[in-house]
């Protein structure tokens, strides 16, 4: 449905809809609006679209303080200057007052490409995910991202949206019955659980097909929501498989590898692999360049889930 | 500054927009407007004005240069390559794979470069901090910075103007790349400053503003405030985004980031013969 569509097409396509359904909604920009796609909501919304310049962490204030009046902010920039600059903006005035603002980070981890190692984000999930209270998401293509919108409308609270805002492979069909808080099965299998988020789920079905060929039945899940965590569908699966593989395209120390760890380490411990980025800054280059040097290929996440499995027996 | 030296450093911000968009045309994108804009400023301070020395990059007591507006780096490589800080054809890895030449500054890549950037607003407070370190050695070095208009809006860049008058750090020189664009549009569209001038002013800043292309003026505004006691200076650039090529400039706040086709470089290239 949005093959060569840019995801923040879509995404600026959805706030129209649902903007002009809801007049609670505003959108806020630090000066990337044209980035994220959301410039021309000015011309049909003029005093709900509107700037804040660069200054990420006022605009974060500011829209706490809308919310307060009882509006939904959606406030935007880059992951580095979403997550990393307004940190403390988004604990206190935003997830501690338990505001209802919604916070779009674009260009996650290595998608910055030629911005390079300042924009390139590896942290954002982490630095984020351990405020009590606020909801990460991050969709895996077009379709999941519209559905997900309107879902992160209607609850009531802080919800940070990792986005990858160029044109991504398309996964989902719109009769995707999508569910904020349930991770998505998207193939079935015995052998080895493929954990994965964003980007690096189209990546993880691809080893999914290679692992088939040699008789290795992966369970792929979309794990669309790194916070709060669907404990049930990744307990079952990891019950069932005794193996683990997480895919994401974030620093291992901090994101989905760890929020996984840290659940399974209570509830069913098993040995489990990981495939991100080893704790190290990024760098200007072309993303699959970076995904090949990071070690972020399908066939490094054949080789992780091989290796789960054997340790596993 | 005589007339000859004036038409020196004018040929030489021609021949820095030369490599500029031969740089960025090569690879076919980049911020090429906010990269041609600050071009005089940096030729001053540069071929005429700063105590360095291109063999000797980290010599004790140097003058230093602190671009803040980090998205300018291939503009400040260009000017290095030229002073002789490294090859001239490094220039053409600008932005590919494995380089040393990042779209945003980076101390520890490249020679010259003083301090890494590109999270706007964070580098003027880092040259407030040279500054300041340069005062308790008492090694006699200036501190210049550049900042841009949008970069202006960050809280911080008044946090560390704050800073730097309290401590009367009058080896400090900043300059604003006074563009008047940015990403989203006009800067009086997305975020007025206002009075500028008056703001510096009101931080407690020698200020001075001048016409950003204007070599006799840069120059004479930063021995006024190389000459002033007491009190950090701002100088404000008024300039024009993508100035020089007129195709660039007449893209407006387009110009920020925006792709170049060999034939626009071949343009631009003649345009600035
Ligand atoms: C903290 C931060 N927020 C956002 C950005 C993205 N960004 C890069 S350049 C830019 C606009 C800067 O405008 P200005 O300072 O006027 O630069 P110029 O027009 O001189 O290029 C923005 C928003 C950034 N690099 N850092």
């Amino acid at each position: 449905m949005y093959e060569n569509v840019e995801v923040r097409q879509v995404f600026c396509n959805t706030l129209d809809k649902m903007m002009s359904e809801n007049p609670k909604i505003v959108v806020l920009d630090a000066d990337l609006a044209k980035a994220n796609g959301t410039l021309s909501l000015r011309n049909k919304y003029a005093d709900r679209a509107f700037d804040m310049g660069v200054a990420e962490q006022n605009m974060a204030g500011v829209a706490a303080g809308m919310a307060a009046y009882g509006f939904i902010p959606f406030i935007g920039s880059f992951t580095a200057f979403a997550a990393r600059r307004i940190c403390d903006q988004i604990a206190i005035s935003i997830t501690y007052a338990k505001r209802n603002v919604k916070i779009i980070g674009s260009d996650p981890g290595v998608s910055a490409e030629l911005n390079g190692g300042t924009h390139m984000s590896m942290e954002d999930i982490g630095v984020l995910r351990s405020i009590p209270g606020i909801v990460i998401f991050e969709a895996a293509d077009a379709v999941e991202l519209e559905k997900a919108l309107y879902q992160i409308v209607s609850y009531d609270g802080p919800v940070y949206i990792r986005l990858f805002r160029k044109v991504a492979p398309v996964i989902y069909n719109e009769n995707y019955d999508f569910n904020l808080f349930k991770a998505d099965v998207l193939k079935e299998g015995k052998d080895v659980t493929l954990l994965a988020s964003g980007i690096m789920v189209n990546e993880a079905l691809k080893a999914c097909e290679i692992l088939k060929e040699e008789g290795i039945m992966a369970e792929v899940i979309n794990v669309h929501t790194i916070k709060p965590l669907d404990k049930e569908t990744i307990l079952n699966s990891v019950r069932k498989t005794g193996a683990v593989v997480t895919c994401e395209n974030h620093n291992v120390i901090g994101g989905l590898k760890s929020a996984v760890a840290e659940l399974l380490i209570e509830e069913c411990p098993v040995y489990l692999k990981s495939v991100g980025v080893l704790d190290h800054f990024g760098e200007v280059a072309p993303m699959d360049y970076l995904m090949k040097k990071y070690n972020m290929t399908p066939e490094n996440i054949v080789s992780a889930a091989k290796e789960a499995i054997k340790k596993g027996r | 500054m005589n007339e000859n030296e004036i038409k020196q450093l004018e040929l030489k911000s021609k021949h820095v927009r030369r490599l500029i968009i031969d740089e960025i045309g090569k690879l076919g994108v980049g911020h090429i407007g906010g990269c041609l804009s600050p071009v005089e400023a940096l030729v001053v301070l540069y071929y005429k004005v700063m105590n360095i020395d291109p063999k000797n990059p980290d010599m004790e007591g140097r003058d230093r240069f602190v671009l803040s507006k980090g998205h300018a780096g291939p503009a400040l490589y260009a000017v290095l390559a030229d002073k002789g800080y490294f090859d001239i054809s490094m220039l053409d890895t600008l932005n590919r794979p494995e380089t040393n030449l990042p779209s945003h500054c980076d101390m520890l890549k490249t020679r010259g470069i003083d301090m890494t950037t590109g999270s706007l607003g964070q580098g003027i407070s880092c040259a407030v901090g040279m500054a300041k370190a340069s005062k308790i050695l008492k090694d006699n070095a200036y501190i210049y910075c550049m900042i841009g208009d949008g970069e202006s809006q960050e809280g911080q860049v008044w946090e560390a103007a704050m800073a730097a008058a309290h401590f009367k750090l009058d080896n400090l020189i900043a300059f604003t790349d006074y563009n008047k664009l940015q990403i989203d549009g006009t800067v009086d569209e997305v975020m007025s400053l206002l009075n500028v001038e008056e703001k510096w002013k009101a931080f407690g800043w020698n200020v001075y503003s001048v016409d950003g292309h204007d070599i006799n003026e840069i120059y004479n505004a930063l021995l006024k405030s190389k000459e002033t006691k007491g009190k950090p200076s701002m100088i404000i650039l008024n300039t024009i985004k993508g100035k020089g090529v007129s195709f660039i400039e007449n893209m407006g706040a387009g110009n920020h980031n925006t792709k170049i086709s060999n034939e626009q470089r071949i343009a631009a290239l003649k345009e600035l013969e």
